[in-house]
């Protein structure tokens, strides 16, 4: 339009005019920015497409809006890697101006982009991972591990190990903040005797070496936290080497909901799992989030997608109680906190340090009426259960 | 420690380092003959692995899934081979590397277009889906036993074929001394894409066999290709004996670091300590073994240019 003015300064001028103009205009009506960094290659590949499709069907049943305003969700893949998730939150700090941030699998990367976007003053909604720094001395009014802590799933199982009667374990993960959050949960609770803590590579997925340790440690039971790719390999090479006559697998959710049961199959039936979500929990959130799923993917979601449906929903809310003004950051806190939804895993509340007292349930996986192999839930081992690090959080109420 | 563990940990340090081999001895005869260095070796092995487990799935035969990752990936080589490496030839390893870093990329991509970006869960064949008991007392997977047999057979295969054969006498002519094999009247252009096609064969082989005990996922090429260069570098360019050695070397090696200094820690140390230190040690296992054969070894354990 102004490119026929002849003087480069006053062309200059005007397009600055023109430009600020048009970001004024556009602050008014500007969309609730989500960002959005998924798995979708990688070790974690499993629980990204999962969380993405989780993602996809709240904002699909939402209608694109978020408390009733125009949203926008920016997706990005990160591929498991802490450096690849930097860039990305640079850029959608810097260039995209969001809003609201969430998708991470790994705690790794939880930790790696965390201080960069509490600085920007992003609220950061997990999707999954609960590391214990953020619980514990490190939490911030701007993380909020709305699915669980991570040690939370092995303290359930751990409890659940100990009632069983089972003498020893043997425990493995990988070596990552998440793997010793995990082990350690699991060690909080059990009484028994711990014959072995293997800790293995990240997306390592032959265990021989491993699984030979196992053998010679003759445990009553196994303990395993490797999600993804990790878990399916490790059941299959488990059952393979003939260990699953004398020993009993117990896990969490990561390898035993249905991603992994649609790549192992018949050798996970009869294992064990605790969990704060089950596809079977009986509240109407949850069965029609379940419903949702199986109708638009034809086939029954995991936690990683309840939990990720769920952050959308949150988000929802907060945006929907704040009246649209996403700019408000305490009242967005308050907001965010209060958390006034229906979540799939049923009433939970918010603690001091942002992450939830919560019931957890134990799982074992068998087969349905329709013959189908999947999860069932038998009971509540943990009651409105808080994570074991919220006294270290310098956060008040 | 007992006995059961101990020939246990062997067979999976024998058996990670046997398909070591088969990637590092395609390598090794390629750099060693050719002096050409291909990075891009390890996407020939995802090649191998993806295409394996996309007729496994449809045909649900795992011979002919083997057969037609071998064939299939043999086709891509003899198209690379043409259009592209041929050039490399003469070119200063720089340029080589640029070049075969570009393809790994690409075929990253590639792959990613084909088959998307998930991991493909390979299963092993149903009739060796279980252990086999080997001693009293001692289980091992039926499918890893298929893998030693199949490395040893491939090892036993490549030591005929290169010293006891016409071609194999004049592929170690090439790699201890390539100018004097030319002024013998070798037609050393014909060796070459002979040698670069069996690397390739080696390569799509080990991603067949390896596809179900790991996960056929993109960057898998790039995982093995690290271990298979501190192959060669241990064994010396251009032998195969070395990389036979060097490879069984560091299967072993890993396997102990993995499998027995977490042990040995133990006794010592208390076990918060153990597991920061042990996956630290196990992890530069191979390296510093790779270092310590250099310092005796400059040129490798069996260097073919003497």
């Amino acid at each position: 339009m102004n490119a026929t003015l002849p003087m480069p300064s006053l062309r200059r001028s005007a397009a600055a005019l023109a430009a600020f103009a048009l970001s004024a205009g556009a602050l008014a009506a500007d969309p609730v920015k989500v960002g959005l960094a998924l798995d979708i290659s990688g070790p974690f590949a499993t629980g990204g497409a999962e969380a993405r499709d989780g993602i996809n069907l709240a904002v699909k049943l939402l209608g694109n809006k978020l408390g009733g305003q125009p949203a926008e969700f920016l997706q990005a893949d990160t591929a498991g890697s802490p450096d690849q998730a930097k860039q990305v939150v640079d850029r959608f700090i810097q260039r995209d101006k969001i809003d609201f941030f969430t998708g991470p699998t790994p705690s790794n990367v939880a930790l790696a982009v965390g201080p960069t976007l509490f600085a920007a003053k992003v609220p950061f909604i997990t999707s999954n991972p609960g590391p214990s720094q953020y619980a514990g001395a490190q939490c911030n009014p701007y993380f909020f591990g709305s699915a669980y802590q991570n040690d939370t799933w092995d303290e359930a199982a751990g409890k659940y190990a100990t009632e069983k009667g089972f003498k020893s374990a043997v425990l493995i993960a990988p070596n990552y903040p998440a793997g010793r959050d995990h082990l350690t949960g699991f060690k909080r609770r059990f009484t028994g005797n711990v014959a072995g803590e293997i800790y293995s590579k990240v997306g390592q997925l032959d265990y021989a070496a491993e699984l030979a340790q196992m053998r010679a440690a003759k445990p009553e039971a196994v303990f395993f936290f490797l999600p993804g790719a990790m878990g399916i390999n490790f059941i299959k090479q488990f059952v393979a080497s003939g260990l699953s006559k004398d020993i009993t697998l117990v896990t969490t959710p990561a390898s035993a909901d249905e991603d992994t049961i649609a790549a192992v199959g018949e050798p996970m039936l009869g294992l064990f799992s605790t969990s704060q979500w089950s596809h079977d929990l009986p509240n109407a959130a949850n069965e029609k989030f379940v419903a949702e799923f199986r109708r638009a993917y034809k086939r029954y979601p995991t936690f990683y997608a309840a939990q990720a449906y769920d952050v959308i929903m949150a988000l929802d809310a907060a945006v929907r109680d704040v009246g649209g003004k996403v700019q408000d950051k305490p009242a967005v806190l308050k907001a965010l906190k209060a958390a006034r939804f229906d979540s799939v895993r049923g009433p939970f509340k918010y603690g001091n340090n942002n992450f939830p007292v919560q019931d957890y349930y134990l799982r074992v996986i068998g087969k349905n009426g329709e013959g189908k192999i999947t999860n069932r839930t038998l009971s509540t081992p943990l009651k409105a259960y808080r994570d074991a690090y919220f006294e270290q959080c310098p956060l008040k109420s | 420690m007992t006995a059961t563990l101990l020939i246990e940990q062997l067979l999976n340090g024998l058996g990670y380092g046997l398909m070591l081999f088969l990637l590092a001895a395609g390598l090794t005869l390629v750099f060693g003959i050719m002096d050409v260095m291909n990075l891009a070796h390890g996407s020939l092995f995802m090649g191998g692995a993806y295409v394996a487990a996309e007729v496994h799935t449809h045909n649900g035969s795992f011979v002919a899934a083997v057969g037609v990752a071998i064939a299939v990936v043999v086709m891509v080589a003899l198209l690379l081979e043409v259009f592209l490496v041929r050039r490399l030839y003469g070119r200063d390893h720089l340029s080589q590397v640029l070049a075969t870093f570009g393809l790994i990329l690409i075929a990253d991509d590639l792959v990613k277009m084909i088959w998307g970006p998930s991991p493909v869960m390979a299963s092993a064949p149903a009739a060796l889906a279980g252990p086999v008991e080997l001693l009293s007392g001692l289980f091992y997977p039926a499918y890893r036993i298929v893998l030693l047999a199949a490395g040893v057979a491939v090892a036993l295969g490549l030591y005929l074929l290169v010293n006891r054969t016409r071609i194999g006498m004049v592929v170690r002519a090439g790699a201890s001394n390539r100018a004097m094999a030319e002024f013998m009247g070798v037609r050393v252009g014909r060796v070459f894409s002979l040698v670069f096609l069996l690397g390739a064969a080696l390569a799509a082989l080990a991603g067949a066999l390896m596809g179900p005990i790991t996960a056929v996922q993109i960057g898998m090429g790039e995982d093995i290709l690290i271990p298979s260069l501190v192959v060669l570098v241990i064994g010396g360019i251009g032998s195969i004996r070395g990389a036979l050695v060097a490879a069984l070397l560091v299967g072993l090696v890993d396997t102990i670091g993995r499998a027995f200094v977490p042990m040995a820690l133990a006794t010592a140390l208390p076990p918060t300590v153990v597991s920061d230190l042990a996956p630290a040690i196990a992890g530069l296992a191979t390296y510093a073994l790779m270092a310590g054969v250099l310092v005796f070894k400059p040129a490798g354990l069996f260097p073919a240019r003497g």
